[in-house]
């Protein structure tokens, strides 16, 4: 349950009282963020400073809120944590605006977990514009203890678009493969990587995951019958759905943005082309018609293309072509290996990764002007996809000879390590806005 | 009694998918969905919606025999899809005991060097176990009894970014069901 509710009958705005529980607690410990595996690196051009003091009640809480919170702010990159230890403030207080200010905070979220009879929590947050002197508002969500996480995500989605202007991610999930010694799991997550849960498990591997329009479902290649097949997969019921298995390899499912179909690469012509079906099964329709390799379709946003690789020029590159098939155009031209393209939600970005003196790398394309980035500094860069929003890109990679989900903004100054459940990690996918 | 149970469940799974309204056609070689029981909601996640059911598949193992004798894995050349003429002999040992066993079915598995991208190299596993079939095809082996699959890098003979991982790698390798 959430409730955005004002605090104006709390106080009358403009006489605001400095508040007697914001006295300085000498030696107070606050909970560790280091319990949280979030590395955030690099320095963003424009941040907003932004103060998150421990809620009221956090310390006994199950979950530590406000260092959720505060993470998932830093992670966007357009947040920056002004320093808040010793200062106590819950939803109710009144703040002493120049306090703030003088620790360097533009805005202050203050908040609180109550335990309620019934079991449940009330999260409650209140965010402030100290520079304004104004109250932005405050939200209220009652959750069960396992939903305290997701409650978390809210708040910070709630300062991120009071802040902002733009729809938050951090109530989104994320999907990936693990792989162990003996088996292979595809998880569900939250977008910070955390409270991953198993939706498959197999004993031989399992690729390519991606979401339905409406998050929903997952279609993803199962090796377990001994070749590949697409399934989709309900990730609420775990009923799932043999799509694709043709004669040979089945793989690369993409979803339109209707969900009324998907994309994939078949072999069941003779080599690997790229066929349309019906989410309702049926005949698949050939869209490419050549003796080349044509994989790993995806839609622009809009429906209107469907970009995909091909090596018909002698080695892969990125070409885009209508819905229906049709004479491709090719996209991508620096380089001689270019594949897994990635498009944003709002039309304007390609992401893509580019093999470079033997290196794999992460790399972006504005689509209007052609301009082309590379923005990371590690070698085995794989599998880019846009947060919903379009502000950050998650993909897998290697750091330090381990396999890593990262998330980067994408100027590439902002970059997060996530947490996420053990083993080989690899083959993300960014899920839709919750409808 | 084992029978009993995976014969149960396939008509189970069929009695779902029906009610799904699914008509995906099935290939040639069917495959047997194995899929234990999905649990009901996940215990984790408590709001509606956010659940996650977990599925959990078991192992199969359906290898046969097939010629006594005949080399099953085939090596290549690096960004190489031809068949080298050292594993000519054993294609058409291959050969012979399909012509010769029309009841006999295989499938040709390709795989690639772990480097590059997973959807690209298995398309370039699929190159690899086409050129197999191929082979066969033209020393008269009928298309009804070759699948050619592929497992991209998803299942290496030997690990690590060594030169002979590599070449390890790089394979074809025909399996009699």
């Amino acid at each position: 349950m959430i409730n955005d509710f004002s605090f104006a009958n709390f106080q009358r705005r403009g006489a605001l009282k400095a508040l007697a529980s914001a006295t300085l607690l000498a030696g107070s410990a606050l909970p560790a963020l280091a319990q949280f595996r979030v590395e955030v690196s690099g320095i963003g051009l424009t941040q907003l400073p932004i103060a998150l003091p421990t809620f009221k009640g956090e310390a006994q809480a199950p979950q530590k809120i406000s260092a959720i919170v505060k993470a998932d702010l830093e992670r966007s990159g357009m947040f920056r944590s002004v320093d808040s230890a010793g200062l106590m403030a819950d939803e109710t207080t009144q703040l002493e605006a120049s306090t703030w200010r003088q620790r360097g905070a533009d805005s202050v979220a203050t908040g609180s977990i109550t335990a309620l009879a019934d079991g449940r929590f009330d999260v409650r947050v209140r965010l402030w514009d100290v520079v304004r002197s104004q109250d932005l508002g405050g939200q209220s969500h009652v959750v069960a203890a396992g939903d305290l996480r997701l409650a978390a995500h809210r708040v910070a989605d709630f300062i991120y678009e009071k802040l902002t202007g733009e729809k938050g991610i951090f109530a989104t999930r994320i999907a990936y493969v693990t792989k162990t010694a003996q088996r292979f799991n595809l998880w569900v997550a939250d977008s910070d990587g955390e409270n991953a849960q198993s939706a498959l498990t197999s004993p031989e591997p399992i690729i390519s995951p991606s979401w339905s329009p409406t998050g929903g479902q997952l279609a993803y290649v199962s090796f377990e019958s001994r070749k590949p097949v697409i399934y989709s997969h309900d990730v609420s019921t775990g009923r799932r759905r043999l799509l694709a298995n043709f004669k040979g390899s089945n793989s690369a499912p993409a979803w339109s943005p209707d969900g009324r179909q998907l994309v994939a690469t078949l072999s069941r012509d003779g080599g690997s082309q790229i066929f349309a079906i019906d989410v309702n099964g049926g005949e698949p329709r050939r869209l490419t018609q050549s003796a080349s390799i044509d994989t790993e379709p995806t839609y622009s946003a809009d429906g209107k293309s469907i970009y995909f690789v091909s090596d018909r020029g002698g080695a892969p590159q990125i070409y885009k072509m209508a819905p229906s098939g049709g004479s491709p155009q090719r996209v991508t031209f620096t380089g001689s290996y270019n594949i897994s393209p990635a498009l944003s939600q709002d039309g304007r970005w390609m992401a893509y990764i580019s093999r470079v003196g033997g290196a794999f790398k992460l790399h972006l394309m504005d689509l209007a002007s052609g301009a082309i980035s590379a923005i990371t500094d590690t070698n085995a860069d794989e599998n880019p996809s846009f947060s919903p929003n379009s502000r950050l890109v998650l993909y897998a990679t290697q750091q330090q000879g381990r396999e890593a989900l990262m998330t980067s903004t994408l100027d590439g100054k902002i970059k997060a390590r996530l947490s996420g459940a053990s083993g080989d990690i690899r083959e993300p996918d960014w899920g839709p806005f919750q409808r | 009694m084992k029978r009993i149970l995976s014969v149960l469940s396939v008509l189970t799974l069929s009695f779902v998918l029906a009610a799904c309204g699914s008509n995906v056609k099935l290939s040639d070689v069917p495959v047997e969905d194995r899929s234990a029981a999905a649990a009901g909601a996940g215990a984790a996640g408590g709001a509606k919606g956010s659940g996650v059911a977990p599925v959990e598949i078991m192992s199969t193992n359906t290898t046969a025999a097939g010629p006594v004798g005949a080399e099953r894995v085939f090596y290549f050349d690096y960004d190489s899809f031809t068949i080298k003429p050292e594993f000519q002999g054993a294609i058409e040992m291959h050969a012979r005991f399909l012509t010769t066993n029309k009841n006999r079915r295989i499938s040709i598995e390709g795989h690639t060097d772990e480097r590059g991208g997973r959807e690209y190299n298995l398309a370039l596993g699929q190159k690899r176990s086409e050129a197999v079939r191929r082979s066969l095809s033209l020393l008269g082996v009928s298309e009804t009894q070759v699948e050619a699959v592929s497992f991209g890098e998803e299942k290496p003979a030997l690990t690590g970014m060594t030169e002979d991982a590599f070449a390890k790698n790089r394979r074809a390798e025909i399996t009699y069901r």
